[in-house]
């Protein structure tokens, strides 16, 4: 392996309310992301998944193991510049982007927030990064459909220019018909940028879609990790898995191979 | 011809799905809401009266027919008439004149305690429900002691320690008033602070005072602004209980609780002295509440459409 690892997860746990009443969200996980690559982490709800990705952009503080991002330690209280490294794409296009806020106010405020100036050109450049026309720029998120508030989403989480992309379920909100206009342009900005993706989702099509590696979590625990490949081949190694593979095997079979 | 066009102009502007410029998207925005607002009736019909207000406050020396403070004791309890509209008082005032620079009063005091009470509630209630845990805890204990006491009474207190007048009715009223807005402000807060877009601006780096200025409060603005609009009575009242009870505005200020107290020994045979001051705090406080209603119609989140 020659990429450097971009993303190194050790020995994770993250739990939940204190005593008896304690419940182990995340539960001794570890894996490690290569830089450029497109790490897939899938389970049932409930499995931990989206737990370590707050943890990895810094929303989960507490939390015990060692985790590297970008080859510095993460954090326990991340400062303003870590977030300059990491972001996040959120589940719910509905509930990510602020209902009073303009789309340039939206992709702005990042901007504001780190002092960095040229707001115009960024805020355009970013715009047309996702496929959307500048004329956008001035409307509210109520007057877009689902599929183009998730590409403002993207182009928020891109205008820092981090060099990790944590999706959580980007695309589960979206008709079928945009959600596959979401992963081909997901695609295109991990070519283009070479970015780091870490993609959460319950849906092994998606996940299929655009990862080369995945791992599959139970119960706060990581199951086991394989290739695309082994999982188009429905060869995994547990029980577990090759439930989750049977379950929504017709997908992932009906899904051509498209190198991404 | 020309006149038809261009007003089509402004509208298609203010409509454009493509705005051009931030101003034009929330002009756009403004636009519909005032659509929305005009169709209902009784909000506007209030809204006509707080402008009523309003103008009669602003435009006071010029439309009142007589000076409000001259006495005439041979005119003295005068019923309605020619010359005196509304008839004069126990010491031969004009009553119409008085109730129109009692407005300004009456201005004065709602715009005053609006003005001290709303931002301190705003504050209280979104860094309250924003931070929770012990700074929750103890913004809140400190807004239950201010709500667990009777409005009225409270302000008197306040009123007795400070003296009379209306600087100090103004400051006892508002010191009541907040924290009805802190509590409405924490509830909005509270439902605001799990959504994705606050972890989406918190995870760019933005500092909790910059999440709760910039993207809290303006979402919890429109719950608090309907709620002192609907309290806007209260405060007419609190302020002419006060009046009323000699601790507002002093003699011979035109207040309009004042008027009443002194109409009170004239209720059965002079009924005008005492009425007429009563009924213009009830077309304001009607005018404010029926304008609150409207308002809540038109900005509560759960009846607006996407």
């Amino acid at each position: 392996m020659t990429a450097s690892p971009m993303i190194v997860v050790d020995d994770l746990a993250v739990h939940f309310g204190e005593g008896r009443d304690s419940v182990r969200a995340v539960d001794g996980v570890s894996f490690q992301v290569h830089e450029g690559e497109s790490y897939g982490l899938v389970g049932e709800s409930g499995s931990g998944k989206s737990t370590v990705l707050r943890v990895l952009c810094g929303l989960q503080q507490q939390w015990q193991g060692r985790v590297t991002l970008a080859g510095a330690p993460l954090p326990k209280r991340p400062r303003r510049d870590f977030f300059l490294r990491v972001q996040m794409v959120f589940q719910d296009p509905y509930g990510s982007l602020h209902p009073r806020f303009t789309i340039d106010a939206t992709l702005s405020e990042p901007l504001a927030i780190h002092g960095i100036g040229e707001r115009r050109e960024r805020v355009h450049r970013a715009l047309e990064a996702v496929g959307l026309d500048p004329a956008f720029r001035f409307r509210f998120p109520h007057q877009l459909s689902g599929g183009q508030r998730q590409r403002v989403a993207i182009a928020r989480a891109l205008i820092l220019e981090p060099r990790v992309l944590l999706l959580d379920e980007p695309t589960s909100a979206l008709d079928v018909s945009v959600q596959a206009e979401i992963l081909n342009l997901l695609a295109r900005l991990r070519r283009e940028h070479g970015l780091t993706y870490l993609l959460v989702s319950h849906d092994l099509a998606v996940v299929a879609h655009l990862c080369s590696r995945i791992a599959v979590m139970q119960g706060g625990q990581l199951v086991e990790q394989l290739s695309v490949e082994d999982l188009r081949r429905g060869s995994a190694a547990t029980d577990y898995t090759r439930d989750l593979i049977a379950a929504s095997s017709g997908e992932i079979i009906a899904q051509p191979a498209q190198s991404t | 011809m020309s006149e038809t066009l261009s007003t089509a102009g402004w509208r298609a502007w203010l409509l454009s799905e493509r705005p051009q410029s931030a101003l034009q998207a929330r002009l756009g925005q403004a636009w519909l809401s005032w659509n929305a607002f005009q169709r209902n009736r009784l909000a506007m019909l209030g809204l006509a009266l707080i402008l009523l207000l309003v103008l009669v406050a602003a435009f006071a020396p010029w439309i009142s027919p007589y000076e409000p403070n001259v006495q005439n004791l041979r005119l003295r309890l005068q019923p309605p008439g020619a010359a005196h509209w509304l008839g004069t008082d126990e010491l031969g005032r004009d009553i119409l004149s008085r109730i129109i620079h009692g407005a300004r009063i009456t201005l004065y005091i709602v715009t005053l305690v609006v003005v001290i009470a709303a931002p301190i509630g705003l504050l209280v209630g979104t860094v309250a429900g924003y931070f929770g845990g012990w700074v929750d805890a103890v913004l809140m204990r400190l807004t239950d002691i201010f709500l667990a006491f009777p409005r009225l009474i409270l302000a008197l207190a306040f009123v007795a320690a400070l003296g009379p007048g209306i600087d100090n009715a103004v400051i006892a009223i508002a010191i009541t008033a907040w924290p009805a807005y802190a509590r409405v402000a924490r509830a909005e807060t509270l439902t605001l602070r799990r959504s994705d877009f606050i972890a989406a601006v918190r995870i760019q780096g933005a500092g909790a005072f910059r999440i709760i200025g910039r993207h809290i409060m303006p979402l919890c603005l429109p719950s608090v602004i309907v709620r002192v609009t609907l309290d806007m009575a209260g405060i007419i009242l609190t302020a002419a209980g006060l009046g009323f009870l000699g601790l507002g505005a002093q003699p011979p200020a035109p207040e309009w609780g004042a008027m009443i107290s002194t109409g009170r020994a004239y209720l059965l045979d002079q009924w005008w002295v005492a009425t007429i001051p009563g009924l213009a705090i009830c077309l304001v406080s009607l005018g404010f509440n029926l304008l609150g209603d409207g308002l809540r119609d038109l900005l509560d989140p759960k009846r607006r459409g996407g």
